[in-house]
């Protein structure tokens, strides 16, 4: 009998799994569950989008693309980012196309950071970036934020966190799971902190397109002199509901990105080939097809954030992503218990807050990607919950 | 389109403070905009789809029927759709472009009522020169809303 654990590389091996898991794991048991978990659109992907990829079928491109995506869409990508946030990028130099944003997110870690170099990364967040890091051998710094502060990281508490081994700092806005966004004057703030000095930054933006009231989302590489030490990923995920597409790309300096390539190149060769025909269909005719889906999912966040509010729930107003996140310390139950009782009693699956950093707890994280006839009902049953409870 | 009316149009079950909190009014002023929009008749009155199929007590048959019509001297179609739209069975009553005059949705408890009912009711109106009738076999989609569907959620990462 083979000792598999002794033969696995040790930090994977003993990275934790998914605090998300159990709990779709449970679910999955459960009838009438209505869930509000997960982290991806409702919405398909806009016909016209998946006809373009339908068609590259048919017409028999079904091979390889170039290592760093089409040219087509690397320019496509380029001319989106200077028509959005008037940045300008080489699609020649700055620019590689990745499987997901996740991908992107990866690369940037791996191609930047040495084992012992420290990683800060604001939490709560998404799940990814701390194993990732921790698998590069870094140590991982979390920086932590606060309902005070709308979860926003500021810059005391970044000058506090860094060192003389400070290699990358993660920039997870707009957020999950908080649904928070930093504003042009948070982001100058953080640059100022950051100059001079010879910290990276990831800027994931995959909610670029989905914020609210209102505010368009600042990229980070657009502050003045951040540019050069910014790498910015996003994709077509959440903005244009390609979650199932896996596709996403990074933009950053020349001599970056040419290493990232380098890596993506051994590990992944290249990303789907027909989801690159669709992405740039999506980017030259889908802006409005994102208008529409932002319009829906305000509504139904104005709908949830006022529904939870009523319930009693001290409910962050999110201005970004399609998540909300309140606070369930009323209750007098932890994240996990008040996630697993409602899941038993009233099968309403949501998120333990504990999921994305321990100071997510005493919160939870509410999926808002999902019709309003399914929200309205969830937030009958939380109703009836609270009351058994005797909670209200 | 008036917010209020798209969101009152997909989700008709809100409650007017739920619709208050979506497009960003007060419950007062949502209660009198649709208030308006229904002595306006903008809003002509609020309907439940329903998949019969599902409920075996029930019997119901329905028929879509093309109608060709010579318009009256006078008033053209609009008296002999009047006619028409007064009888209970029928459903709805549209005048169309293109190769006859009315399509004509009919609602019944059997194929053999549907129709007696184009026989004895519809053929029979002065003006109406000739009908088809189609039955409907199975419904997939009405009113912009999926029938008998089995849809299902299937998103399922893990770490999202």
């Amino acid at each position: 009998m083979i000792d598999y654990d002794s033969l696995m590389n040790v930090t994977a091996r003993d990275v934790p799994p998914s605090g998300i898991r159990k709990f779709f794991d449970i679910a999955a048991e459960m009838d009438e569950v209505i869930s509000l978990s997960v982290g991806e659109p409702d919405f398909q992907t806009p016909w016209h989008v998946r006809n373009v990829g339908i068609e590259s079928l048919q017409r028999g491109h079904t091979s390889y693309s170039p290592n760093r995506g089409f040219t087509a869409l690397c320019r496509e990508i380029c001319s989106y980012y200077k028509r959005k946030f008037d940045l300008d990028y080489d699609f020649r130099t700055d620019v590689v196309v990745t499987v997901g944003g996740s991908e992107a997110i990866d690369l940037a870690i791996r191609t930047l950071v040495n084992p012992g170099d420290e990683v800060l990364v604001p939490q709560p967040s998404f799940v990814c970036y701390v194993p990732i890091a921790e698998l590069t051998g870094a140590k991982v710094i979390p920086i932590v934020t606060t309902r005070e502060n709308e979860f926003r990281i500021t810059a005391d508490e970044l000058r506090k966190k860094i060192t003389d081994r400070t290699k990358l700092l993660i920039l997870p806005y707009p957020n999950n799971p908080t649904g928070a966004v930093m504003r042009r004057g948070h982001l100058e703030e953080i640059a100022q902190v950051l100059r001079g000095t010879n910290i990276m930054v990831l800027a994931d933006e995959i909610y670029s397109e989905l914020t609210y009231n209102g505010i368009p989302h600042v990229s980070f590489a657009s502050i003045d002199g951040m540019k050069e030490r910014t790498i910015v990923v996003n994709g077509f995920s959440k903005s244009y509901a390609m979650t199932g597409w896996r596709l996403g790309y990074a933009l950053g300096p020349a001599p970056i990105i040419a290493v990232m390539t380098k890596v993506h190149q051994y590990a992944i060769m290249c990303a789907p080939t027909t989801s690159q025909y669709a992405a740039i269909e999506a980017l030259r005719s889908g802006d409005g097809d994102i208008a529409g889906m932002r319009d829906e999912y305000d509504m139904r966040r104005r709908l949830i954030v006022s529904g939870f509010r009523k319930l009693g729930f001290d409910c962050f107003e999110p201005e970004g992503a399609f998540y909300i996140f309140p606070c369930i310390k009323n209750t007098g139950m932890s994240s996990d218990e008040f996630c697993e009782r409602l899941l038993e009693k009233k099968h309403v699956a949501v998120v333990p807050g504990n999921a994305f950093g321990e100071c997510g707890e005493g919160y939870i994280r509410v999926s808002y990607a999902y019709s309003t006839g399914h929200i309205k009902e969830a937030l009958r049953r939380i109703r009836l919950f609270l009351k058994e409870e005797n909670l209200m | 389109m008036d917010k209020i009316l798209s969101v009152l149009k997909d989700n008709p079950r809100l409650s007017d403070s739920q619709i208050a909190a979506m497009v960003g009014l007060t419950e007062e002023e949502v209660g009198e905009r649709i208030a308006d929009f229904e002595k306006s008749g903008v809003i002509c009155g609020y309907n439940t789809v329903i998949d019969w199929e599902k409920l075996e007590e029930t019997e119901k048959v329905t028929a879509i029927i093309e109608l060709k019509v010579t318009p009256r001297k006078d008033t053209g179609f609009e008296s002999i759709a009047e006619e028409i739209m007064a009888f209970d069975e029928v459903e709805s009553v549209n005048l169309m472009s293109g190769g006859y005059d009315f399509s004509v949705c009919v609602a019944g408890k059997t194929f053999q009522e549907i129709a007696m009912f184009v026989a004895k009711r519809l053929a029979p109106i002065d003006s109406v020169i000739s009908t088809t009738t189609h039955f409907i076999l199975k419904r997939y989609k009405q009113d912009g809303i999926l029938i008998s569907s089995d849809c299902e959620d299937e998103r399922g990462a893990d770490i999202l």
